[in-house]
């Protein structure tokens, strides 16, 4: 599993990490500590066609793209 | 409610807010305008001395304490700092220098295209131009690296410095100068001001609309939610300004505008580079600024160190006239400066 830990990075740096890594990978998570880049993650990855799931960790969410 | 519905309501709450500003005694096109409005700021704070753009204004004052009260309640609020704060500081100072050689954030070049002003759509494409550029370092991994958590005590000192101010400014007014002629001159009354201030803080907290990440969203993820907002600030601005008699098409003697068009785009060139490197525009920088974050409470710092010495040298254009050579020299540096920072930080980007 290939996790992408954007913690401390604002938007939109993890959209952009988050979409990279979908181009090698089928299946990621990845770990955001705003809510801005929560939802922009969501939002782009449930554009892409694909189950998101979010949970909150402590003050992060891992949010799993399958 | 689907974030495209949210994103134009917040999108007319400016707009509306900005129309109503206008109507109470702000310059026309400038219900708000986030560079001019620092600008006419630090200058009633007398660190310049322009007679015509010095006036504390309230709005600047509501957005931060708006997105501030908002994120607390959410839980939003969350102090965090240390993503390369200089070179913030650095990006602002650029940005204020571009927007004041086009007379404008991006949020008052809404606003004047929905006044009829088309000098704004060469701003426009500069802007649009300046994101283009800054998203491709972004795809190819431009970072200003990772922010740490910080104190509430750390994220709350500008919110508080904000409100320190504003009493200063109610209580003993003459410490501040006031513009008796020209934009700074005009505005409308505080407690107005500072309501319509607090409903775009909120609107715009709850949302993350961002002018600047409206293009950006398109050109890197192909989502338009973010520009919807954009469009619905354009559009309720221009059917206020249609009822309210305000809108007059043309290219001359716009409201603080002027004329020299490959300056207003290399000016909001300079303001979409910028503003994309800072992951948002100036209206975004105030409202994170309001949630704790640090790192955009030193790019409003630069934007205001930027805007006495735009005035201080003559960087920034005068109405009707446009820029005069410093301000060319200035923007032409800003352009270098900033493609030289996006490229250092694109190679040596951290894990």
């Amino acid at each position: 599993m290939i996790e992408v830990d954007c913690r401390g990075l604002s938007c939109p740096e993890p959209v952009v990490r988050t979409k990279k890594a979908l181009k090698d990978n089928a299946e990621i998570d990845v770990i955001v500590d705003n809510r801005a880049s929560l939802e922009n993650v969501k939002r782009y990855a449930s554009a892409m066609k694909k189950a998101v799931n979010a949970v909150q960790e402590g003050s992060a969410w891992r949010i799993s793209i399958r | 409610m689907s974030d495209k519905i949210r994103v134009a309501a917040a999108g007319i709450v400016i707009g509306l807010s900005a129309v109503l500003l206008v109507s109470f005694g702000n310059p026309q096109n400038m219900g708000f305008c986030i560079a001019c409005f620092i600008r006419d700021s630090v200058g009633a704070m007398k660190f310049h001395s322009a007679p015509i753009v010095q006036y504390f204004r309230p709005e600047i004052v509501g957005i931060v304490l708006g997105s501030f009260a908002i994120s607390v309640v959410f839980g939003d609020f969350r102090p965090r700092a240390g993503s390369s704060p200089v070179l913030r500081f650095i990006i602002g100072f650029a940005v204020m220098t571009g927007a004041l050689v086009f007379l404008g954030c991006p949020l008052r070049m809404v606003l004047r295209l929905a006044g009829g002003d088309l000098n704004a759509v060469t701003a426009l494409l500069g802007f649009v131009a300046g994101i283009g550029v800054g998203c491709i370092f972004l795809s190819n991994g431009f970072s200003l690296g990772r922010a740490k958590e910080e104190s509430h005590a750390e994220g709350s000192a500008f919110p508080a410095v904000m409100i320190f101010l504003f009493i200063l400014f109610l209580a003993v007014p003459s410490l501040f100068a006031f513009s008796e002629s020209g934009p700074g001159s005009m505005h409308a009354p505080v407690w107005i001001a500072l309501a319509a201030g607090l409903a775009v803080g909120i609107a715009s907290e709850r949302t993350r609309l961002c002018m600047a990440g409206g293009v950006r969203d398109i050109f890197l993820i192909r989502d338009y939610t973010l520009l919807i907002g954009f469009a619905a600030i354009f559009v309720s601005t221009l059917i206020g300004n249609l009822v309210t008699g305000r809108f007059s098409l043309g290219l001359a003697d716009q409201p603080v505008s002027h004329s020299m068009h490959l300056w207003n785009f290399l000016g909001m060139f300079v303001v979409g580079l910028g503003s994309v490197m800072l992951g948002g525009c100036p209206l975004r920088q105030l409202i994170l600024a309001g949630e704790g974050n640090g790192d955009s409470v030193m790019a409003v710092l630069g934007m205001a160190a930027g805007a006495a010495v735009a005035h201080n040298f003559s960087l920034a254009s005068s109405a009707g006239t446009g820029p005069g050579i410093n301000g060319k020299i200035a923007v032409v540096i800003a352009i270098v400066m900033l493609l030289a920072i996006a490229a250092i930080k694109t190679a040596r980007r951290e894990g």
